[in-house]
């Protein structure tokens, strides 16, 4: 992901491409923003709330988990807990951007990390290579047009409309969340490693789940499982993972790539 | 309208900026151990199938001991696991497992 082997576009042409591009992560957006918000109604979560949560934390499977634990009535320190290490994957991708976002005011910096996701990171970092330069407001339009709005306005209009589906479990709706989870680890799945930390948390999190209760057995397999899939070798194969908010492919793996090489290649 | 939520969101903001803003703000300071940032990446999958399986097969009894129970769940959980695996596309794996859930209660079963 180097400038210096960027097929350059002309800025306008690179932000044309760039919409489009957006269009379909703000599609993507929706549809999981609305379900989020069904989710979040369904665990009692009032409009005020669901949307606080996509404004503030803006984090889909930080989100999603936390409305299993809000419905389970469950302590919020796991869920604090829980959040910092799903979340702790941006500090790649903020890696990835920092040595490029240099001359950016430092107050606009922060802003823009507050919506940096899995999906504004492969959109920023494609539109860059693209124009074989920072680009801050292509940064913006698929951050905030392409995840924030869209995202925050479905979350919205989950959250509200899903008070006119009476029984959502004769709908299947309660399926929701563990699906979402278990769809989403598989994404993450990409390698040996991945399959066996996720089988491994998967395990301890059912076996302590039901000998000291969920908000133990949860996290104690979300943390103990990295550890396990650490001993497995590493094949050095992996596919993309998908992102927490949308599905759809980001390369984790470039971001890594960007980090170790920081410093290597003049960024 | 209830509002005690809208702290837990930003608590969840207040340890999810930091990993999206430090290396932004303050470069350098992501140079982590090739260990740490492996366990970081193998905590996602990790947390979810925890979350996953634990939601999927943990129910509390009256007592409010829990239980390993295996319910229809299950197989719209695992169709949705299958279905993104195989085509890579998430809400596709939702719409199919809530689906055929909802299609089994419709007939009674579950």
């Amino acid at each position: 992901m180097t400038a210096s082997a960027a097929p350059t576009l002309d800025l306008r042409a690179a932000r044309r491409q760039l919409l489009l591009d957006t269009a379909g992560i703000a599609v993507s957006a929706v549809g999981f923003g609305f379900v989020f918000g069904l989710a979040a109604r369904g665990a009692g979560y009032s409009p005020i709330e669901a949307a606080a949560m996509s404004v503030f934390a803006f984090a889909g499977a930080a989100q999603f988990a936390a409305v299993g634990y809000v419905a389970a009535g469950l302590p919020w320190l796991p869920i604090v807990v829980l959040t910092f290490f799903l979340n702790a994957r941006h500090l790649l991708y903020s890696a990835s951007l920092a040595p490029r976002l240099r001359e950016v005011p430092l107050a606009r910096r922060a802003l823009m990390a507050h919506v940096l996701t899995d999906e504004a990171f492969a959109l920023a970092a494609t539109h860059f290579h693209r124009v074989g330069r920072v680009d801050v407001p292509g940064y913006w339009i698929g951050a905030v047009l392409g995840v924030f709005i869209p995202w925050n306005l479905a979350t919205l209009a989950g959250v509200l409309l899903g008070g006119a589906i009476v029984d959502p479990s004769a709908f299947g709706l309660d399926l929701v969340f563990p699906a979402a989870m278990a769809g989403l680890a598989v994404g993450l799945a990409t390698g040996r490693r991945e399959v066996v930390a996720a089988g491994a948390g998967a395990g301890i999190g059912v076996v302590l789940s039901v000998l000291l209760g969920p908000s133990v057995g949860i996290v104690a397999g979300g943390l103990i499982g990295p550890a396990i899939g650490m001993v497995m070798p590493d094949p050095g194969t992996h596919v993309w993972p998908e992102s927490d908010l949308t599905g759809l492919p980001v390369d984790l793996d470039a971001a890594v790539d960007d980090v170790a090489h920081l410093g290597e290649d003049g960024l | 309208m209830s509002t005690e939520l809208v702290l837990l969101a930003l608590l969840m903001a207040a340890v999810t900026y930091p990993s999206r803003a430090l290396p932004m703000l303050a470069p350098g300071i992501e140079r982590l151990p090739p260990r740490m940032l492996l366990y970081l990446r193998l905590v996602g999958p990790a947390v979810l199938a925890s979350i996953a399986a634990t939601e999927t097969l943990v129910r509390a009894d009256e007592t409010g001991a829990y239980h390993v129970v295996l319910g229809v769940e299950i197989i719209g959980v695992v169709l949705c696991a299958a279905i993104v695996a195989w085509r890579r596309n998430l809400f596709l794996g939702l719409v199919a497992g809530v689906g055929v859930v909802a299609a089994l209660r419709a007939v009674g079963v579950g």
